[in-house]
Parts: C-alpha cells; sequence; structure tokens
C-alpha cells in the first residue's frame, strides 16, 4: 500500500498529529475498509467520532498484526443534519459494536446496520428518553420456546448485567446480554481535566482486576504525548507488573472453572495460588492489585533486589505447584466431561466479531498484541502467542495454564536482564520506613501534550487488547479520550458460545471468558 | 490414584489465617495515615490542591478516609509529613470516625454505643450478606470474594455471602452507585427482609471514590437509609472487612 489514504505507526504508543491523518470521503473510507478487511491479521482497534467545531471527525484506527503497524485513517461529516451512513457493520460484522456506541452518543444513522442497539446507557447520550429498562431485546415467538432473565444482580459477588436467554427446553437458542449497569461516565472524566495523577487513578479504576493493563495503556498515552522517554529499566518493571497480573488471574479463574464443575479441591488449591502471586504484587507497592504501581514518565516502587529475589522465589513455589495441580485437573474425565466441546467458539466466528485476546487465541486466531505491536519491555522480547483451535471451555481453560508458563518465562528472562535505572530520577528516602523510593526531579503530573495530536497505546491486558487513544486541542489539552477494553468484542464470543448449549452449562462458558462488565460500561 | 492428590495436598499445606484479630500486613501495605503535628498551613493546602478526590481538609489538616484511594501521592510529595501505616483496622460505624487529623496517631474503632442493639442481638452468632456492585470497578468485589476463602475464611464465624436476598440479613454495597444501576440497588435492598444491615466497602461506595463528580452517578439510596458500617479502601483488605463484621457484630 503506497498511496496515502491512511497514516500509519510503527511504534506502540505513538502520537501522530491530527492534520497528518488523512480524510476520506465516505465511499472512498468504505471501500479502503473493506480492503484492510480482505487482508490477513487486518482488525479494527477502534472507530469513533470527534466532535469538531462544526463537524464530526470519524477516526477509525486499524491493526495490521503482520506488518506490525497501526493505521489510521478518518472521514468527516456535517454535525447538520445528522449524519446518516451505509453501515460498514452490513460487510464486516467487527464494527457492529463501534457503529452501535456511535449511534448512542450522537445519534448517527447507519442504515443497513442489523443490530443497531445501546451498548450501555451512558450519560449524556443523544437520546436520552429511554433508559436500562427500555433495552429492545430480540424475541422469537414460538409454542414450545420460552424465555429466562437473569439479572443485573447475580448469584455470586459479581458485576451486574442482564442476560435474556431464548430456550427450547434446556437448549439456549439465543442469548442477548445487556449491559450498561456499571456506567460510571470514565471517558468523559478523562477529558473534564487536565491532571495526570487523577487521570492515572481513573485508568486503574476502569476495571479493577486490570489495574496494571489499563494503568499501563494509559501511561503509554501520557508518555507519548509528553514526549517521555522511558527507561529500559521503568519498561521491564511495567511488564513484570501486567504479567504478575496476568498470572494471578489465569490461576483465579482456573479456581472459578472448578468452582463451577464443583471440583471443590481444583478450586482451593488454585485460590491459594492466586493469593501467592497477588501478595508478591503486595510486597512490592502495597497493594494486591497493583493499584499505584504504574504511572505515566516513571514509578514510586522502583524493583529492588529483595522484591525481584521474592518475585522469582514465588513463581518457582507457584509454578511448581500450579503445574501439578493443573496435570491432575486436565485428566480427570470428569472435568474432562464438562470442558471438552462445551461453549465452542469457531475460528471463523472469532474472526468475523473481531475477537481479541485470549477468547481469539483459543479460536485458531494468532492475535496478541505482545507479539504483533509490542509495547514497554516486549520491544525488545520477541514474544510468541501461544494458540490453540478447538475454541471451548477447555481451550479457554488450557490456554490460561500456557499462557501462566509463558509469563514466568518473560518475567524470568526480563528480570535477568533489569539493572537498577536512574533516569530523571534520585533515590529519597520514602515515607514508609524501611522502603526506599524514587522521587521525580520533574513533576510529572504536569508535563504539557503535544497539541492537535492523536496518541494511540495499545497494551495485551490477561484478556486481551487493550487500546486507548486520547485526542488533544491547540493547547495540548485531552478533548477525547477513548477507552477499549478487549471485553467491548468478546462479550459477543460468550452469547454465541452458548448456543445450541445446555442453559445450565452458562455459568461455565460465562466463567471460561471472564468479560469486564465495568470494562465495557465505562 | 490418590498419590498425586496426597502431594498436592502436602504441598498446599495449611493455607488458613489462624487468628483473623491479630494478622498483620507487611510495612508497605497502604493503611491508616498519620499526619504529622507539625504539618503547616501550606503544605496542608498544596496537598489539598494534589489529592485527586478532595480527600484532605484543611484547619487543621485532615484526610478522609472515606474519600481516599490510598494512593499515598500525598506522602510522596511529603514524605515525614504524612505516613501511610499498615494498620489495616480501618472500618468505622459512623462516617466521621473516618476523617483522620493531624497529630492523631490512634487506632480507628467502631463506637458501639451506635451500634444498633439488634445488630448485636440476632446476627452476633451468623450474618448472611447479599452483595450488590453498583459499579464497583471488580477488585473490591474480588476482595469480597476473597474474605470467604481458603486462606480469610469468614465462614469460621457464620459470616457469609447468599444468593438470594431472601435469604439475606444485610446488603454490601460496592461501587459509587451508578444511575444505571440505582434501581436495581433499591429492589435488591427491598427484597432482604428486616431487620437489615447495611454496609458500604470501598471508598468507591463510601464517598464516589475518583468518579465522586460524575454525572452518571445517582447515590440517592445512601442517603434515604442509615449505613451500619464504612469499611474504606481501594479496594477494601479482606482483613478489613472481616475485621469490621466483627466489630459491628460484638464479636472477640
Amino acid at each position: 500500500m503506497n498511496d496515502r489514504k491512511y497514516t500509519g505507526l510503527l511504534t506502540n504508543p505513538g502520537t501522530v498529529a491530527m492534520a497528518e491523518i488523512p480524510v476520506l470521503e465516505y465511499p472512498e473510507f468504505r471501500a479502503f475498509t473493506d480492503r484492510l478487511m480482505g487482508e490477513e491479521g487486518t482488525h479494527c482497534l477502534t472507530y469513533f467520532v470527534v466532535p469538531q467545531e462544526d463537524k464530526y471527525r470519524f477516526v477509525c484506527c486499524m491493526a495490521a498484526d503482520e506488518n506490525h503497524e497501526i493505521l489510521l485513517f478518518s472521514h468527516e461529516q456535517p454535525m447538520e443534519p445528522l449524519p446518516s451512513l451505509p453501515s460498514l457493520t452490513e460487510k464486516h460484522f467487527q464494527f457492529h459494536i463501534f457503529e452501535r456506541e456511535i449511534h448512542e452518543n450522537f445519534g448517527i444513522g447507519f442504515p443497513g446496520h442489523p443490530w443497531l442497539k445501546p451498548v450501555r446507557y451512558p450519560a449524556g447520550r443523544h437520546d436520552p428518553s429511554e433508559g436500562m429498562n427500555h433495552y429492545p431485546f430480540y424475541t422469537i415467538e414460538g409454542e414450545s420456546l420460552h424465555e429466562v432473565g437473569v439479572g443485573p444482580v447475580h448469584a455470586g459477588i459479581i458485576e451486574p448485567g442482564h442476560f435474556r436467554f431464548i430456550c427450547n427446553g434446556e437448549k439456549v437458542l439465543h442469548l442477548e446480554i445487556h449491559l450498561g449497569y456499571q456506567h460510571r461516565g470514565v471517558e468523559k472524566l478523562f477529558t473534564g481535566q487536565q491532571d495526570f495523577l487523577k487521570q492515572s487513578i481513573l485508568a486503574e479504576s476502569i476495571a479493577g482486576d486490570t489495574t496494571v493493563g489499563h494503568s499501563l495503556a494509559h501511561a503509554g498515552v501520557i508518555d507519548t504525548l509528553a514526549g517521555l522517554e522511558i527507561s529500559q529499566g521503568l519498561a521491564i518493571e511495567r511488564v513484570v507488573a501486567l504479567e504478575l497480573e496476568r498470572i494471578a488471574v489465569h490461576i483465579g479463574d482456573t479456581a472459578a472453572l472448578c468452582t463451577d464443575i464443583a471440583y471443590q479441591f481444583g478450586q482451593v488449591v488454585n485460590e491459594a495460588l492466586r493469593t501467592i502471586i497477588i501478595n508478591t504484587t503486595q510486597l512490592w507497592c502495597g497493594n494486591r492489585f497493583g493499584k499505584g504501581l504504574v504511572r505515566p514518565g516513571g514509578s514510586h516502587y522502583p524493583l529492588t533486589a529483595e522484591i525481584v529475589a521474592t518475585i522469582l522465589k514465588n513463581l518457582d513455589e507457584v509454578e511448581s505447584r500450579y503445574l501439578q495441580m493443573a496435570s491432575k485437573l486436565f485428566s480427570l474425565p470428569s472435568v474432562l466431561g464438562r470442558f471438552e466441546g462445551t461453549g465452542r467458539v469457531t475460528t471463523m466466528q472469532a474472526s468475523l466479531i473481531g475477537a481479541v485476546g485470549m477468547a481469539a487465541k483459543s479460536s485458531g486466531m494468532y492475535r496478541d498484541i505482545r507479539w504483533s505491536h509490542p509495547f514497554s519491555a516486549f520491544v525488545e522480547y520477541s514474544y510468541e502467542p501461544v494458540m490453540l483451535h478447538k475454541g471451548d471451555v477447555w481451550s479457554r481453560a488450557m490456554l490460561r495454564k500456557m499462557e501462566v508458563e509463558k509469563s514466568m518465562e518473560v518475567i524470568r528472562e526480563l528480570l535477568k536482564r533489569f539493572t537498577i535505572y536512574d533516569l530523571r530520577f534520585t533515590i529519597e528516602e520514602n515515607p514508609k520506613s524501611e522502603i526506599r523510593n524514587r522521587k521525580s526531579e520533574i513533576s510529572l503530573y504536569d508535563a504539557s501534550l503535544a497539541p492537535d495530536s492523536l496518541a494511540i497505546s495499545l497494551v495485551e491486558g490477561w484478556r486481551g487488547e487493550i487500546c486507548h487513544v486520547a485526542v488533544t486541542d491547540r493547547e495540548g489539552r485531552i478533548i477525547q479520550y477513548k477507552v477499549k477494553d478487549p471485553s467491548l468484542h468478546n462479550w459477543m464470543a460468550l452469547a454465541l458460545a452458548v448456543r445450541n448449549q445446555e442453559i445450565s452449562d452458562f455459568p461455565l462458558c460465562n466463567k471460561s471468558f471472564n468479560l469486564s462488565y465495568c470494562g465495557n460500561d465505562l | 490414584m490418590p498419590f498425586k492428590e496426597l502431594n498436592i495436598f502436602r504441598r498446599h499445606g495449611r493455607q488458613y489465617v489462624p487468628d483473623l484479630r491479630a494478622a498483620a500486613l507487611p510495612a508497605i501495605f497502604r493503611g491508616r495515615p498519620v499526619i504529622s503535628a507539625g504539618i503547616t498551613a501550606d503544605e496542608t493546602l498544596r496537598l489539598s490542591r494534589l489529592c485527586p478526590v478532595g480527600a484532605i481538609g484543611t484547619e487543621p489538616c485532615s484526610i478522609d478516609l472515606g474519600r481516599c484511594l490510598f494512593c499515598m501521592e500525598c506522602a510522596f510529595a511529603l514524605p515525614g509529613r504524612i505516613i501511610f501505616t499498615n494498620d489495616h483496622k480501618m472500618a468505622v460505624n459512623v462516617r466521621e470516625g473516618l476523617v483522620v487529623k493531624a497529630g492523631e496517631d490512634l487506632p480507628l474503632r467502631l463506637d458501639p454505643a451506635k451500634v444498633r442493639p439488634e445488630v448485636r442481638s440476632l446476627f452476633k452468632h451468623a450474618l448472611k450478606l447479599r452483595q450488590v456492585s453498583a459499579g464497583g470497578d471488580n477488585s473490591a468485589e474480588m476482595e469480597l470474594n476473597a474474605a470467604g476463602n481458603v486462606n480469610f475464611d469468614m465462614g469460621r464465624y457464620g459470616i457469609e455471602f447468599v444468593a438470594s436476598p431472601r435469604h439475606a440479613d444485610g446488603i454490601v454495597v460496592t461501587g459509587p452507585v451508578t444511575v444505571n444501576m440505582a434501581e436495581a440497588l433499591q429492589i435488591t435492598w427491598d427484597a432482604v427482609p428486616s431487620p437489615k444491615v447495611l454496609i458500604l466497602a470501598g471508598s468507591d461506595a463510601i464517598g464516589g471514590g475518583i468518579f465522586h463528580n460524575s454525572p452518571a452517578l445517582d447515590r440517592d439510596f445512601l442517603s434515604r437509609y442509615p449505613v451500619d458500617l464504612y469499611v474504606p479502601g481501594n479496594p477494601p483488605h479482606p482483613l478489613t472487612f472481616i475485621n469490621g463484621l466483627l466489630d459491628l457484630t460484638g464479636r472477640k
């Protein structure tokens, strides 16, 4: 591709001037999208609207995995009258969620969209006349059919969401997932102020189980917009934190999968192992989820020789016990009987909906940002994703085990390369007695950002691809902030997985994905 | 066949924390803060501007743990003036009890005189709770789950989370309470038979946290009913939560 239909970014995170992003006519934009979608390994990262003085600028960010590139292109529409654009979703289903979001926020029409339904009922939406109780559920008439509604409040201690099943006897014909209950107005809060500390904490709260993933994506956005150089040491620390988060959640989810098939032994053993990992994170930064660990430009919690030794020791301990447990788990006929063939998502379906992360990798798609768009310390580490093909609960459970092993390998290798770094930092006495702290010489929280620019930052969190995008105005203030949690794509994978399954297998299928409600609702 | 299991069992060992009342967390844990008595008005003003959630008050300098997200940025900005101790026992039953003032270094304690008598007479030996996440970010929810796990085993006190509000003696709210969840929260509360307790877990639930000024919140529910226990933290540690419940129900 050598025409100027797009601007390509070869770094992650990366910044580009808004003026550099080509503005295409809508038919050209569609044709170009068609062309990109026909290429192997290309998918939509995010597609959103930046309202400008008298027009809407629609920006599309696509990932070209094979070329390790991020492609940016756009089109513009007048604000008045409200635009109506032939839907991209008709041909490329993975756009369904982005067009729905744009429709919900701005009222822009997408004729031809087969499923133009609300995403989250956000504050400040275009049409506030209808609320949570008016969701237009799909219905099927039939004497032998019945509907089952579950939620928003569920039986366990989990977040709220409503699931509406259409069943024939015990068999699920259709599941519709109605979310939005967790909507806290995250994206708007990013733009209301220019306080990077506040933003960083906000990023940590997007989804608490992905604290490190989201705060790392945000730090990437600010680092690149402010032109901050990240030292190799800091890059390593960030990845170690990210992989510890992945290990903890994958082991915790292994426990939860055991719970859902009533295998209590597997549950308690895995729970205890997860505790060791999150307590390791706590020993590092004082919080079991890593809140406060990642900040733009620097860190309050430098790795010390003692912490490195503790991490390595605990990894060894957890690894041998986890693998022992996993070998038992994956050899039990009663476990395999529940896992194998349950909740299948085919490669075709995963590709169609633009699945990312675990949901993609367990369905035969080679999609992992650590490989395709390396960030932080992955730039100098050639990560090879693990992949499975069957797309069932077994694959999603097994993928967790394989990723735990891979992440441990990553941490061990990176810590070998780690040396205490000092770039722009001095060591000072820490407010907490025996712990030492690096304090920045410049205040990281009031750096100035590149004006009229767009910054994009991708991180492979434990669920998959996290994408943060910020757009700045003439003064370098953030006027638009877009957050994409991998769940935004993958909820549709769950809906497809339970088709033609026993409704009693729903909890198991749901847990095998473990998608984020708050990450979707924002 | 059972040898493999026995080996896993052997290495699993004993996981439970034997004495939850005496359990201590590592020094780095961010718990109850202490503000130096010598903090100046200028320093206080600087910190109150820095605090991302407006938890720092002036005259005298104070930190409201119902808002504080324990990010510790104030302590990083002025080391020596503010210290976050590893004291995890922070749950109280009076909202004002969460405000730590300069020069105070006392454990936060629940006020037994303000506990409703029926809470102790009815729930001392068994307390069943229904959890409602109303915009929680899933970290507080995971810690509440952990309170019942093999390590903390709150079930040993007869305290458990149950599936139905009909089976519950009260609810534990996490999250800042969103507009979209307000009605479901109310319905769940109404479904719990009286007498019942209301517990707020996490700074998000108590003060709105980082979302406190978001238009997507509707916190009216919280002004309609008396709160029996405030459990601060971001998220609250299982030990903070369990010790708070033991204090509330009058257990040793």
